[in-house]
């Protein structure tokens, strides 16, 4: 548990410091709004239109991709940490699990690929 | 236990302001050395050689007018600089900065909480980072705001993807996920960065990309972006985003020098690692891990001011197309290594199999650099004759 305490203790010191330095500048620092000041930033015009519009669904594409692979990640890591160790299960077993995994997963990888999800233009 | 407590509590406030300090430096370092690469002086008249003239910032910083734009989320847009501030400083909490360093009460170890999960817990909470940007974007009610945000958190998920795969590597040599575990098995062989050039090279490129630095910088890609998702931000909530982006920088850096240059390992020695702790083993250990993390944080600023900025659909391309199956098909490959020199020839992990993965590494390089090549920028700029 002690490296835990540790932890929570950086924690603390970090989130103690991001809040003073808001507060802190939020009282040191002029306030003098004016309209035009507080305008959204289009680099000069009159702002068009309300900037919360919808976008591209290829965001979600990656973001549902970046799962799907980084879960992959996360079983592969157990997965390293004992094959180069001693356990009951042999090296051999272990490369073999992991082929097939990969093997599936590649055929994932490629009906990704073949459907056009890496495509931006 | 008061012992415990009482050297945390120091080594937390040392690590932090230190990292701080670093930031600080690092952001002088990296105005003064654009400024040489490009023929300049850079900073120089706030102190000697400009040593102050990030106190100076800092202090301008926390003077200025905050703006918050109308219509935006006031509580979001307050509260997104501290979560991507947060993180960003917590990272570096699980990385072993030196040898044990005895003192009258008991032996310190050199790292601020050294966790169980120790690589893990790296790649779990710089992930966290990503929401500080978006709620940024997002919260600021600004179009290019919300177009740098999207733009980063698809570019940091895809990239990161590469970067944790090519750890994986290290841990199926290390046989751990705690990095003073990962440390200790490179100073019994050889760094990792032998056995595992391939897996280096890709981690490198994917920290640039997760730091969003140049050539993958943009989510600010301020010809037109004009600067993000922190466009509208000023004061200090701006400077928490920059502070927050260099001290992934330096922590970055740092796993690069942890995971496949030894950490705090001194080369040619086993002096370091062996016998009883003492106070000049962990100066000594200290001032080559900060030489490390150095040479990669000089190399970032090297890459920044040489190398033009990718377009956004080459930047998905490398990361899905090309680093993806590549670390797939490198951690088979290595697996597929590993299996016949431990069983065929039942040699365990030692230099000597680091060597063989070495030349495999090697062989994998030549290859690489022929197929990404193709005839284009090694052969290709060598005068041709005319047909």
């Amino acid at each position: 548990m002690q490296p835990y305490i540790q932890f929570l203790m950086l924690l603390g010191m970090a989130v103690i410091a991001g809040t003073t330095m808001i507060v802190a500048s939020h009282f040191l620092g002029p306030r003098r709004p004016t309209e035009v000041k507080e305008r959204p930033y289009e680099s000069g015009m009159p702002p068009l239109g309300s900037a919360h519009e919808r976008f591209s669904v290829k965001f979600y594409l990656v973001a549902v991709l970046f799962i799907l692979f980084d879960i992959e990640t996360v079983f592969l890591i157990p997965w390293a940490v004992i094959f180069m160790g001693t356990g009951t299960l042999t090296t051999g077993f272990l490369l073999v699990e992991m082929l097939v995994f990969m093997l599936i997963l590649f055929v994932g990888y490629v009906y990704v690929w073949k459907r056009g999800a890496f495509q931006w233009d | 236990m008061t012992f415990f407590l009482v050297s945390s509590a120091i080594k937390v406030f040392v690590v932090f302001n230190l990292i701080m300090v670093g930031v600080a430096l690092l952001t002088l370092l990296e105005r003064r050395v654009c400024a040489w690469m490009q023929d300049r002086l850079g900073p120089n008249r706030v102190g000697p050689q400009g040593i102050l003239q990030p106190a100076a910032d800092g202090l301008k910083n926390f003077l200025k007018e905050e703006t918050s734009p109308a219509m935006a989320d006031k509580t979001l847009f307050t509260l997104a600089p501290i979560v991507s501030f947060v993180p960003a400083l917590l990272t570096f909490g699980v990385i072993p900065f030196a040898a044990p360093l005895p003192t009258r009460w008991g032996v310190v170890p050199m790292v601020v909480a050294d966790l169980p999960v120790g690589f893990l817990y790296i790649l779990a909470i710089s992930s966290l980072g990503v929401y500080g940007i978006v709620l940024a974007g997002w919260s600021s009610n600004n179009k290019y705001a919300l177009l740098g945000g999207l733009r980063a958190s698809a570019q940091m998920i895809s990239y990161e993807i590469a970067l944790g795969m090519s750890t994986v590597a290290v841990i199926l040599l290390a046989g751990n996920v705690t990095l003073s575990q990962v440390i200790a098995q490179q100073q019994q062989a050889l760094w990792f960065v032998i056995p595992l050039t391939v897996a280096f090279l890709i981690f490198f490129i994917s920290a640039l990309a997760e730091t969003n630095r140049l050539p993958f910088d943009l989510p600010e890609a301020e010809g037109e972006l004009i600067a993000g998702y922190h466009t509208e931000y000023s004061s200090m909530k701006f400077s928490m985003f920059y502070i927050a982006e260099y001290s992934n920088m330096v922590t970055a850096s740092a796993l690069m020098a942890t995971l496949f240059f030894g950490g705090w390992d001194i080369p040619f020695t086993s002096w370091d690692s062996t016998g009883d702790p003492s106070l000049v083993k962990t100066l000594a250990t200290l001032a080559v891990f900060g030489l490390k993390t150095f040479v990669f944080l000089f190399t970032y600023i090297w890459v920044r001011w040489t190398l033009p900025r990718f377009r956004y659909d080459q930047l998905m391309a490398l990361g899905w197309k090309v680093l993806l199956p590549l670390v797939l098909l490198y951690i088979t490959l290595l697996a597929v290594a590993i299996w016949f020199v431990r069983i065929r020839l039942g040699w365990d992990y030692g230099p000597g199999m680091a060597w063989v993965l070495g030349g495999l590494n090697l062989v994998l390089l030549i290859v690489l650099a022929w197929w990404l090549d193709r005839g284009r920028i090694v052969s290709g700029s060598v005068p041709q004759e005319a047909a």
